[in-house]
């Protein structure tokens, strides 16, 4: 047993010192840069989603009065919503009010005052308890007294979908990447092999096992994928200090507090042994491809 | 201890290398096996550790079938012989220390035990003084020495070498084979492959002659 542990303890320190080389250093740079792609997309990804999710908790549906329609209309209109159980909070929210409101808004009074008249209808905003939001909105156009419903789910769908295709399009890099990180480590194991093809050779002719042979290789890729996974996630806390430099005045002028977000240390922790596997596994499948063809003769 | 039964091997290509060869060696035996260039030696030394198998016939190496071995099995059986080979196969990337050691990193010596053993594998063939230098420094002679080191450091039950003695001047030579005879001394079974027969002649030891495949 202590004799396995030190053959392994010795693999491993042989693994270490071929990784501490140039070459293996900027290997590991290389699969650094290669993953830094995937895991900081991954990064601005998740962050993004951490904003939809507070934006889109609450899914509202605006109901529009008719512009002629009395305030009589509108309390009528409003106990029919309040009875209704799918729908959650009601807010009315009188033309007048609205009017109001739409001034604050910078540039826009003038357009107004060039109107004349107030441009704007009665409307109530309601929150959907639960269900579906679409067949509850078309519901509520079919209701006597009501002008136009717009729902804000549209505006979330399309939230979603769009983030549906940036995790589509984050899934196929991180395939890609992990797909050249396993063949430059194939590569940089082929090398080894080929630079070590004496040692290889006379280890087998004085009764080395095969396992005995291959632990250092499958050490390196282990060694070397671990290094490139801990270069991407220094790459991508680099890359989001500098994005949220720039990005906190723009925040800010939206009065928000908005900035991306350093993958948590559970997911950094599966990025970095994400990594190790996939350069083990490229060291496997170079060793089985490449130390066959060494045979004493 | 070495057992050959109408072994044959054959090349692809049809080349005869062997043909129905038939010996055995006994525990604690010295034998020569000579013959010209060509005549086969090296390809009978070599079914021996299972670098090369054979075509027909049976080779027994301490009671195990080595043609019919499992490829996982063979580390196992080299592991019992000591292999010394006419071009060393020395590593020339670390020290004469370092080539010896080669052996006992698989094996399940402590290191302690494993240093002492490499300092004697290298005072018996005369090179404790020579641990730090690399390979290349070595002459010849040294250099087969230091093969020899390598090939007993384990404590070997069967020495095999292949041609030991080529290419170095006859007192070299008679040097090598003199740390051969000492090995046999303690016990161990030697065979060695030489086509220098005035060499052979002077030791007086079994001597296999191989002629185109066939032992005469």
């Amino acid at each position: 047993m202590s004799a396995w542990l030190r053959q392994h303890r010795q693999a491993f320190g042989a693994a270490l010192r071929r990784l501490a080389r140039a070459a293996g250093i900027l290997s590991a740079l290389v699969i650094g840069v290669a993953l830094s792609l995937p895991a900081g997309s991954y990064a601005l990804l998740e962050s993004l989603r951490a904003l939809t999710a507070r934006l889109t908790l609450e899914p509202q549906i605006s109901v529009f009065l008719p512009l002629e329609a009395k305030r009589a209309d509108a309390e009528a209109l409003g106990a029919k919503l309040r009875a209704d159980r799918r729908i959650g909070a009601v807010r009315f929210i009188s033309r007048e009010e609205a009017l109001k409101e739409l001034k604050q808004v910078a540039g826009i009074s003038e357009v107004i005052a060039a109107i004349g008249r107030n441009p704007l209808p009665d409307a109530f905003v309601v929150s959907a308890s639960a269900g579906r939001i679409e067949a509850l909105a078309a519901d509520l156009g079919r209701l006597p007294g009501v002008a136009h419903v717009q729902a804000d789910a549209l505006w979330a769908q399309r939230l979603a979908a769009l983030e549906g295709i940036g995790r589509v399009g984050l899934g196929l890099l991180a395939a890609l990447l992990g797909a050249a990180l396993v063949a430059v480590t194939f590569n940089t194991i082929r090398l080894q092999i080929l630079t070590r093809r004496d040692e290889i050779e006379v280890s087998k002719l004085i009764g080395a096992t095969d396992a005995f042979i291959r632990r250092p290789f499958y050490y390196f890729g282990l060694l070397q994928g671990l290094a490139g996974g801990v270069v991407a996630l220094g790459i991508v806390a680099a890359a989001l200090a500098l994005l949220n430099r720039e990005l906190r005045p723009l925040a800010e002028s939206y009065g928000s507090s908005f900035s991306f977000a350093f993958p948590p240390p559970g997911d950094a922790l599966a990025i970095v042994l994400f990594a190790g596997v996939l350069g083990w596994l490229g060291a496997q499948l170079s060793v089985n491809r490449h130390l066959r063809e060494i045979e004493p003769a | 201890m070495v057992s050959f039964s109408a072994v044959a091997k054959r090349y692809p290509g049809g080349q005869e290398a062997l043909r129905e060869v038939s010996f055995s060696i006994e525990p604690g035996e010295l034998a020569f096996v000579t013959g010209r260039s060509g005549a086969g030696k090296s390809t009978l030394l070599k079914l021996i550790p299972a670098i090369e198998r054979p075509s027909s016939g049976s080779v027994i190496v301490n009671g195990q079938n080595v043609g019919a071995l499992k490829r996982a099995a063979i580390p196992y059986l080299r592991r019992n012989l000591g292999l010394v080979f006419q071009d060393q196969k020395l590593l020339y990337d670390r020290s004469v220390y370092d080539n010896v050691m080669l052996p006992l990193a698989f094996s399940a010596h402590a290191p302690k035990e494993a240093a002492r053993r490499a300092r004697a594998a290298l005072d018996k063939v005369g090179l404790l003084g020579r641990e730090k230098a690399n390979p290349v420094q070595l002459s010849g002679g040294e250099q087969q020495r230091l093969a020899i080191a390598r090939a007993v450091v384990n404590r070997p039950a069967v020495l095999i070498a292949d041609e030991p003695t080529a290419n170095l001047d006859a007192e070299s030579a008679a040097r090598i084979v003199d740390i051969f005879v000492a090995f046999n001394q303690v016990g161990v079974t030697v065979l060695i492959a030489t086509h220098d027969r005035a060499l052979v002649a002077r030791y007086g030891r079994r001597v296999l002659t191989l002629s185109q495949g066939r032992l005469a």
